[in-house]
């Protein structure tokens, strides 16, 4: 077992917990708004770029800004310019996760050596391609694999995930309902 | 000396307490051994929230032997059951009687304010004047009921663990039960044992077993010292003092009351009700992940509770370890329910209470409206809470709990009326 000084999982678990008790004061600073725009490219290629967010009462920056490609397979005759929307979903739940489970760790004095997850989503295409009206548009499920070596036990690894999942964000939006609002503005 | 106030309508006296509960009876019997002057105000009987704001099967989750308040015990024959709610009543009644308490029943507080040291708690039968005062008016004063109670039609009943007192009040149809506390698993059962086809969403919950290795949990809990965890032993207090109580009932055949004891009767488990759009309920994906969550805190619970017992004296005569199947969760469970089509009649939401303090004129609440405190000591000199979910302790929870708060606050409060105004 690793004890407290040498567990390192490269998370300030200090300044989380700091941030959490100054929020529970002030609430009002934990209002966040994050953003991402789209620019269409050609065909079913796009480029989304996320940069600024708001947050702690304030407007804030990330450090640069980053774009994401995002295409369809060529067997979907497009030109796989980049990763498929719905892949990119995946990316987010299973960057969330992972996350939050070094943070949990870490904050638990669990030193982690590797985590490693595969997700896998099945999804009836009938749904978007408009032939079956009972078939959803999104995943039937989603199914994540966490292959993790770590200091701990079993049943303490299992933990780790289980809390991650209850503090996750994309855990949430992609499990609960979320309201969507989408307006335009044209010009023709 | 118990400071009787020869059934005066108002006056002035040294602590006014605010219930005539468990928790208001036994803060009056410590400040009588301290010969502090006090009155009891009750808005309606002695043990009114058990008698009248508890469906009719409700049994306590603790055995007969925890059953007791400073100075007095249950005195039966038959410690390892569990008192039935006029049980209670009758018990709370005697302690009062016992104690020759100083209660005033019928006397609903309608404001405490405080004033250049002073407090003043006006009632519907005139005003209390006092430099203390013990809020004792119950964790359970009204049903904490989600959003989503507004966005169902009109031809579905709602109903709360408050108004509900068996299944004899619901329609035939089918019966959404919304959490999985002690309440909602209870109340899920005995619907479904009345002919009902009975539905759980199943968000957070504790999940624990009625008895392990031969003995009742709560003795485990009692002997190895969890009943005693206090404020320094858990890592967010908060999150504590708001769990879902315990799925356990106190029956006869002591009943293991958890979600695969649900399946196993037929009753089915979809996530936590989230929503509700276009005459369709939407449950959460999270299901798998929230048992999963109560599984292996039970097996924190159990491995805390073996590690004592093997360090235990009696370790050879207990039975062996246990561990409890996992709890059994369906493939992919249902997320989206047409609630008419599919023949609901009937919501019932135990997703928790809250207490009632919208009398109370003091800046003492928190954002959650919850009084602020520490270990039942509230922010403004003189003013203490007491029979709130783990004030000081987890036992705190409990009825047997009670008494070593009550102690503490009333010690305090005799430090504190010691100083001169």
């Amino acid at each position: 077992m690793s004890d407290e000084t040498s567990v390192n999982n490269g998370v300030n678990v200090a300044a989380l917990l700091e941030a959490r008790e100054a929020l529970t004061e002030m609430p009002e600073a934990a209002q966040f708004k994050w953003r991402a725009s789209c620019n269409w490219e050609n065909g079913t290629h796009s480029s989304s770029t996320v940069e600024s967010f708001f947050g702690l009462g304030e407007e804030q920056k990330h450090v640069r800004e980053y774009s994401f490609d995002a295409d369809h397979p060529e067997i979907f005759a497009s030109e796989d310019k980049g990763a498929t929307p719905v892949e990119l979903v995946l990316v987010g739940l299973a960057s969330c996760l992972t996350a939050g489970i070094a943070a949990v760790a870490q904050n638990r004095e669990i030193q982690l050596k590797s985590v490693t997850a595969t997700l896998e989503a099945p999804m009836d295409i009938q749904g978007i391609l408009g032939i079956d009206s009972d078939v959803r548009n999104g995943f039937e499920g989603v199914s994540v694999n966490y292959k993790i070596d770590a200091d701990a036990s079993k049943e303490d690894i299992e933990a780790l995930v289980a809390q991650s999942q209850k503090r996750s964000a994309v855990f949430d939006i992609v499990t609960n309902p979320t309201n969507v609002t989408v307006e335009v503005n044209s010009t023709g | 000396m118990t400071g009787r106030s020869n059934g005066q309508a108002s006056g002035t006296v040294d602590t006014i307490v605010i219930g005539a509960g468990h928790a208001g009876l036994a803060v009056s019997h410590c400040l009588a051994e301290r010969s502090i002057e006090h009155v009891v105000l009750e808005r309606g009987e002695v043990a009114n929230s058990w008698r009248h704001e508890r469906w009719d099967s409700l049994t306590l989750l603790t055995p007969n032997w925890q059953s007791r308040l400073p100075g007095y015990a249950y005195s039966g024959d038959d410690p390892d059951s569990f008192m039935t709610m006029p049980d209670v009543i009758q018990f709370i009644d005697d302690y009062a009687g016992l104690n020759d308490s100083p209660v005033h029943t019928q006397t609903t507080v309608e404001s405490v304010r405080h004033e250049s040291d002073a407090y003043t708690v006006a009632t519907n039968q005139g005003d209390w004047h006092s430099r203390s005062v013990v809020v004792a008016s119950g964790a359970c004063n009204l049903p904490s009921v989600p959003g989503v109670r507004e966005k169902l039609p009109d031809t579905i009943d709602t109903i709360t663990p408050h108004d509900y007192r068996n299944p004899g009040q619901l329609r035939n149809g089918k019966v959404l039960v919304v959490g999985a506390s002690a309440t909602g698993l209870q109340l899920a059962d005995e619907i479904h044992r009345s002919g009902r086809s009975v539905t759980i969403a199943v968000g957070e919950h504790v999940r624990m077993p009625r008895t392990y290795r031969g003995r009742d949990i709560q003795w485990w809990m009692h002997s190895a010292g969890v009943l005693d965890e206090g404020i320094e032993d858990v890592d967010d207090i908060n999150r504590a003092r708001n769990l879902p109580s315990p799925q356990l009932v106190g029956s006869h055949d002591k009943q293991i009351l958890d979600l695969n004891a649900m399946t196993d009767a037929g009753m089915k488990l979809f996530g936590r009700l989230m929503g509700f759009r276009d005459g369709i309920a939407q449950f959460s994906g999270s299901l798998k992940n929230v048992c999963a969550l109560a599984d292996l805190k039970m097996g924190r619970l159990l491995d805390t509770i073996d590690e004592w017992a093997a360090a235990s004296p009696d370790a050879a005569n207990f039975e062996p370890p246990e561990r409890f199947e996992r709890t059994r969760v369906d493939a992919a469970p249902c997320l989206e329910l047409d609630m008419g089509e599919e023949g609901f009649e009937t919501v019932l939401f135990a997703t928790g209470f809250r207490p009632d303090y919208t009398w109370l004129e003091i800046p003492v609440l928190d954002r959650k409206g919850k009084i602020q405190h520490d270990e039942g000591v509230a922010g403004v000199p003189g003013l203490y809470v007491i029979g709130l979910p783990f004030l000081r302790r987890r036992k705190s929870s409990f009825i047997h709990g009670t008494e070593d708060d009550a102690r503490y606050i009333t010690q305090h409060l005799e430090s504190f009326l010691s100083i001169p105004t």
